[in-house]
């Protein structure tokens, strides 16, 4: 029994290494943050300035600030992969650990920055816009972390084909948004109900979509991670 | 050519019937087609819209078992495959939509109003033109063939939400609950023979310009094999 454990031990070990490399990276230059806070700023203002003092209903509410989660993660999320081909790394990578840590490596690097993003969003958006209240917290918290998950499911393994293709930053939302709209309108629905103060029962049938969602989108992932990384 | 022939006669029977045939209340002769309550003579897009909706899903089906095939294989015939059948699955797409915008049009009153099915048929339309951009988008064969391939998987395995989950999740007023309540299909003899024909045509024309188109990328892919390099 001693030895499966050791070789557990070893491939969480490089999966928290490619994350903790990531990591330390971003906070070397904080390129992702800096760029990902800047856009939901400059988004969350462009709201403000088309209401004006207009409040908009809940449902509108509840769906833009999944417009500009949306774009936010699709501006900050595809830097994944492509760091690694434009500063050449790619191949040590390859050399050095195996697919499938490279891929829950940069899962985990994904969730937190989306998760982070969220967060970040979520307050601005509660502060400055007008008519944003949440009357149900647990779905609101719930819809969060789930759709925060999806987000970073579907865009690790689109970013990792997206680094191999010729035209990085264009076609990234393209490929992505097909794939995460059943996420988006479970994400918005849930919202809408947590706005509207709906009993937590009622969003359940969203909450069982999310989790299958991320599990499905995870799995078929580590089935085909191979095939994009390896040359 | 014998095929070519055959599949055209078989489709310009099937039209003329599907457009000809009376629909009535009782139905008595047996070219008597029933009246369904509620879409009366709109019925009839029922043989146009149904095999092309049918084919558009196929399409897509086919692109990924060739796209799983190329994956395992690494046979550059597989990927032609793959890339011809989302060709002919997004064209057969693309009139899935018009006509059931054009029934939409006579029956809900307005070309579009995002229908669960509408929606659904809306992120296939994407899906496959998301499929082409990446192809466009990297110019190295094998690499093309590999992430088309993965691309086409991770559609394929999030499709099952919209095309199965979501129609059901939201109300829809697409008619299949007016046609098929409780999973008994209201159409009599003629009318099922009629659609089943139509299906039948509708697939053999399609597999005729996929093979056509096969053949012909086969044969490009030799031609620059042998050119280039």
């Amino acid at each position: 029994m001693a030895a499966p454990e050791v070789i557990r031990g070893s491939w969480l070990r490089s999966v928290g290494a490619v994350f903790m490399k990531d990591w330390r990276a971003e906070l070397r230059t904080r390129y992702a943050v800096s760029a990902l806070l800047m856009f939901v700023v400059t988004t969350i203002a462009i709201i403000m300035f088309s209401l004006g003092s207009e409040e908009a209903p809940a449902d509108v509410l509840s769906g833009m600030l999944w417009v500009v989660i949306f774009f936010g993660a699709m501006s900050g999320l595809a830097r994944t992969f492509v760091v690694e081909e434009e500063r050449g790394t790619a191949m040590t990578l390859q050399l050095l650990t195996t697919p499938g840590a490279v891929y829950f490596g940069k899962l985990l690097f994904n969730l937190v920055l989306v998760f982070g993003l969220n967060l970040v969003t979520i307050a601005l958006y509660g502060l400055f816009v007008n008519g944003f209240i949440i009357r149900t917290v647990s779905i609101f918290v719930l819809t969060v972390v789930l759709g925060s998950a999806g987000f970073a499911a579907a865009a690790t393994i689109l970013a990792a084909i997206i680094a191999r293709a010729s035209t990085k930053g264009t076609l990234y939302p393209v490929l992505a948004f097909p794939v995460l709209l059943p996420l988006l309108l479970a994400v918005i629905n849930a919202t809408r109900l947590a706005s509207e103060g709906a009993a937590f029962s009622e969003a359940s049938g969203e909450f069982q979509l999310l989790v299958s969602y991320i599990a499905v989108v995870i799995a078929a992932s580590t089935l085909v991670f191979d095939y994009v990384w390896k040359d | 050519m014998a095929f070519r022939i055959a599949v055209g006669l078989w489709l310009t029977l099937v039209v003329i019937l599907s457009l000809s045939l009376p629909m009535v209340a009782r139905p008595e002769h047996w070219y008597d087609l029933p009246i369904v309550p509620g879409l009366e003579e709109k019925a009839r897009i029922l043989f146009f819209h149904v095999p092309t909706a049918w084919l558009s899903v196929v399409g897509f089906l086919l692109s990924l078992v060739y796209g799983v095939r190329y994956l395992r294989r690494r046979d550059p015939e597989d990927d032609l495959k793959s890339a011809t059948s989302a060709g002919i699955g997004f064209l057969f797409c693309v009139l899935a939509t018009v006509t059931g915008a054009i029934w939409a049009r006579f029956s809900w009153g307005t070309w579009w109003n995002w229908d669960p099915r509408q929606t659904s048929i809306f992120v296939l339309l994407l899906i496959y033109g998301a499929y082409f951009a990446l192809r466009s988008a990297i110019e190295v064969e094998e690499k093309r063939g590999t992430l088309a391939a993965v691309y086409a998987i991770i559609a394929g395995v999030t499709m099952p939400f919209f095309m199965f989950i979501m129609p059901r999740v939201l109300s829809s007023l697409h008619p299949e609950p007016i046609l098929n309540t409780q999973g008994k299909i209201q159409m009599n003899a003629t009318m099922l023979i009629l659609f089943l024909s139509s299906l039948a045509g509708f697939t053999g024309l399609a597999y005729w310009m996929w093979r056509l188109n096969v053949r012909m990328e086969v044969l490009l892919h030799r031609h620059h094999g042998q050119s280039g390099a």
